[in-house]
């Protein structure tokens, strides 16, 4: 037996006495980054965007892409243009195609997204949107040339949704921010309701009048707004505040003129990642980026650390250098991410939108991840957050 | 019992030896002394196969999961993970007598036949790390793929496997030159490396992948992928992790995870032939050196599954720690 050891060995080493990465040319993948100038206002100086928000999780993903490529002879390399206000982002897209960039990761608005993928279409270009959360994205608006990474409200609305009927508070005050982006925050959650058997007792609009969310004179006035804006509700179990655009959610917990937990964009937020997530070997990764990048990793982040991740999980798995063998893996059945989240990710083949389980975080932990157990699906629990193939709009071209 | 000892006293010399010897060890014909390492409760739980209860428990460092005996069973080796450090656990005494190097971040490990030189994976700088077991010192580290974990020495020790999560391979590496000779691309997020006893194959579980892919150690090919089907759950529920396979390679076990099940593989036709309803999330296992029974450590029930190897039939749950990992057993 033992010579028999010996001899398999023996020929193993001679099949293969080097490395993988020694035996052929190296295959470059270029990925670009886009991304536009923004100024955002928070409410906590905690929440202020890094100067390199999603770039940071690109750069880590195209390093653990290298790290593995170094095997297969496979290199990534990334490509950050940033536009201003007045830059067309079907421009940028052309210009990307032109030096031979074949996949785009995209932090912009949906309609700049939407005129990158037109413009990139026919030039095989695939886009990867990492930070809009608009439904119209995966819906009557969804393009053939362009993957979700990022979550939509749908899916957040729903996996928080899930989460507080578990807990049984199914009696919710609304309180919805005066901007477009908050109201469509708002379907969503009047939605999620609708679905999961939770019932909106009231609903409350905050004006956004203005102003700075720092001021000298602080926070003594704020201490008597907010109580007076929430009282005389009627009885309500959970108060949910929709305010993507920063305005008043962040002052609501502890100032509410009954003592309610708040959810939605304050209190217990429904999130893709969190800097507090842990489980499932996270930690790992947030070690990895936070010895990179001096600072905790972000949502934002971890989509285009996905977003690399899934170009180079297809360019491993597809064994091909080339874009459009890549790209068909990805579209394709086998295609799975595994992304710190428990279980495999998958992309929905009607509107390729990345499937993910939705972490619900208070700021310090994470406090459940949804689906919940209980809420069934036929073929994933993932289909229960968002819209599912019997109701989409999208068509595929 | 004096009537026992007068009896012996009344013996031969020689004979009374083998007497003292017998009633010595004859309680103890098939009772072997399991650790397990309790992930959340930083306890490692001391079974005793035979009364098939918890006996003892002892206190370690921060998050212990991997775990191994030394060769001539004198220490429990337990990696402490958020301690960055492999702590030693005298088996005569319960006690804790030093560290080894590991590096940061230890998960799993492997002792190689001498019982000399042990491998380390540490996930948190992609490498592996080589530590002289009786000098306590690190011997050199070897650079592999993003997140590795799993480790399986060939029989000849010559060959380490370290499986690496992100990058989802197998890296093979020669010990004796301490480099990469082959890289095996697996399904997702590769957890465990086990090699058959005789060498000719090396399984590797992907948890994420939800596959077991069996390997020509020699060619460096994936000759089977092995899917599990379980009624009545979701594909994603099944995780495979942990891998235990018999001495005579026919009978392979397979711990599926959320799936809180263990798969039963035949060795040679690499068909699922049963699967084993045990306790919660179950992550780690290990024969009782009879291989008469397989222990199973289940993570979210905070129990030991006991498996008859004979009939695969559960027969017993034993109690232990905070969220249980991984497990070694001594023929002690």
């Amino acid at each position: 037996m033992f010579s028999l050891i010996r001899v398999l060995f023996a020929a193993g080493l001679v099949l293969a006495p080097m490395p993988i990465a020694a035996a052929a040319d190296t295959v470059e993948l270029q990925i670009g980054y886009l991304h536009r100038t923004e100024h955002k206002d928070t409410i906590s100086l905690l929440d202020m965007p890094a100067g390199n928000a999603g770039l940071a999780g690109a750069q880590l993903g195209i390093e653990d892409n290298n790290t593995t490529g170094k095997f297969l002879s496979q290199r990534f390399d990334l490509q950050e243009v940033q536009l201003s206000d007045k830059d067309d982002a079907g421009a940028a897209a052309l210009d990307f195609a032109g030096r031979g960039v074949s996949f785009v990761l995209a932090d912009l608005p949906a309609d700049a997204l939407l005129k990158a993928a037109d413009a990139g279409r026919d030039r095989g270009l695939l886009l990867f949107n990492v930070g809009s959360s608009d439904d119209r994205l995966r819906e009557q608006d969804c393009r053939a040339d362009m993957i979700h990474v990022a979550p939509t409200r749908s899916m957040l609305a729903d996996g928080l949704a899930q989460y507080l009927v578990w807990k049984q508070w199914r009696r919710w005050l609304l309180v919805v921010g005066s901007h477009d982006n908050d109201r469509l925050y708002a379907d969503a959650l009047r939605r999620a309701a609708g679905r999961f058997g939770a019932k909106i007792v009231q609903e409350r609009v905050f004006d956004d009048t203005g102003g700075a969310r720092r001021t000298d004179s602080g926070i003594v006035q704020i201490q008597r707004q907010i109580p007076v804006f929430t009282q005389q509700a009627p009885a309500y179990d959970v108060l949910v505040a929709a305010d993507e655009s920063e305005v008043f959610a962040a002052y609501l917990p502890y100032r509410t003129w009954d003592a309610r937990p708040v959810a939605g964009s304050a209190g217990l937020k429904p999130t893709s990642w969190d800097a507090s997530h842990d489980q499932w070997g996270a930690v790992q990764l947030q070690n990895r980026f936070l010895k990179s990048f001096a600072r905790r990793m972000t949502a934002l982040d971890m989509h285009a650390w996905s977003a690399v991740r899934m170009i180079g999980e297809s360019a491993s798995r597809a064994q091909a250098g080339d874009a459009k063998a890549i790209g068909a893996f990805l579209k394709g059945p086998e295609f799975a991410l595994a992304a710190f989240k428990g279980r495999k990710l998958t992309l929905r083949d009607w509107n390729l939108q990345l499937r993910q389980p939705i972490l619900l975080a208070d700021g310090r932990t994470v406090v459940s991840v949804s689906p919940q157990e209980g809420f069934l699906h036929p073929v994933t629990e993932l289909d229960t957050l968002g819209y599912d193939r019997p109701e989409t709009k999208c068509r595929l071209q | 019992m004096p009537a026992a000892v007068n009896a012996i006293r009344s013996m031969p010399r020689g004979l009374a030896l083998v007497g003292l010897l017998w009633l010595q060890f004859a309680p103890g014909a098939g009772a072997f002394t399991a650790y397990v390492s309790n992930e959340k409760g930083n306890t490692v739980t001391v079974i005793d196969t035979d009364k098939m209860a918890a006996i003892k428990t002892i206190k370690v460092g921060q998050r212990p999961r991997g775990i191994e005996l030394t060769k001539d069973g004198g220490f429990v080796l337990v990696a402490v993970g958020d301690d960055d450090t492999i702590q030693m656990i005298d088996t005569k005494t319960g006690e804790i007598v030093g560290t080894l190097p590991s590096g940061p971040d230890p998960e799993l490990f492997a002792l190689d036949p001498s019982g000399k030189i042990l491998y380390v994976a540490n996930e948190n700088d992609n490498t592996v790390t080589i530590i002289d077991v009786e000098k306590r010192t690190r011997l050199g580290d070897v650079q592999v793929g993003v997140e590795p974990e799993g480790m399986g020495l060939s029989p000849d020790g010559k060959i380490l496997v370290n499986t690496s999560e992100t990058t989802n391979m197998a890296h093979f590496i020669d010990t004796q030159t301490r480099r990469i000779v082959a890289n095996v691309l697996v399904d997702s997020r590769p957890r465990f490396a086990e090699f058959k006893r005789d060498g000719s194959e090396l399984w590797v579980s992907a948890e994420v992948g939800g596959t077991l892919s069996v390997i020509d150690p020699a060619k460096h090919q994936v000759t089977k992928k092995i899917g599990f089907e379980i009624a009545g759950l979701r594909q994603e529920a099944i995780q495979p992790v942990g891998i235990a396979i018999t001495k005579d390679g026919k009978t392979g076990f397979v711990a599926l995870g959320p799936a809180n099940r263990v798969a039963v593989v035949d060795g040679a036709t690499h068909e699922v032939k049963k699967y084993l309803l045990v306790g919660q999330r179950v992550w780690h296992m290990a024969f009782t050196p009879d291989e008469k029974y397989l222990l199973t450590t289940n993570g979210v029930s905070n129990d030991v599954s006991v498996i008859d190897v004979t009939a695969l039939k559960v027969i017993k749950t034993i109690q232990v720690g905070e969220l249980p990992w991984g497990i070694a057993i001594s023929a002690q």
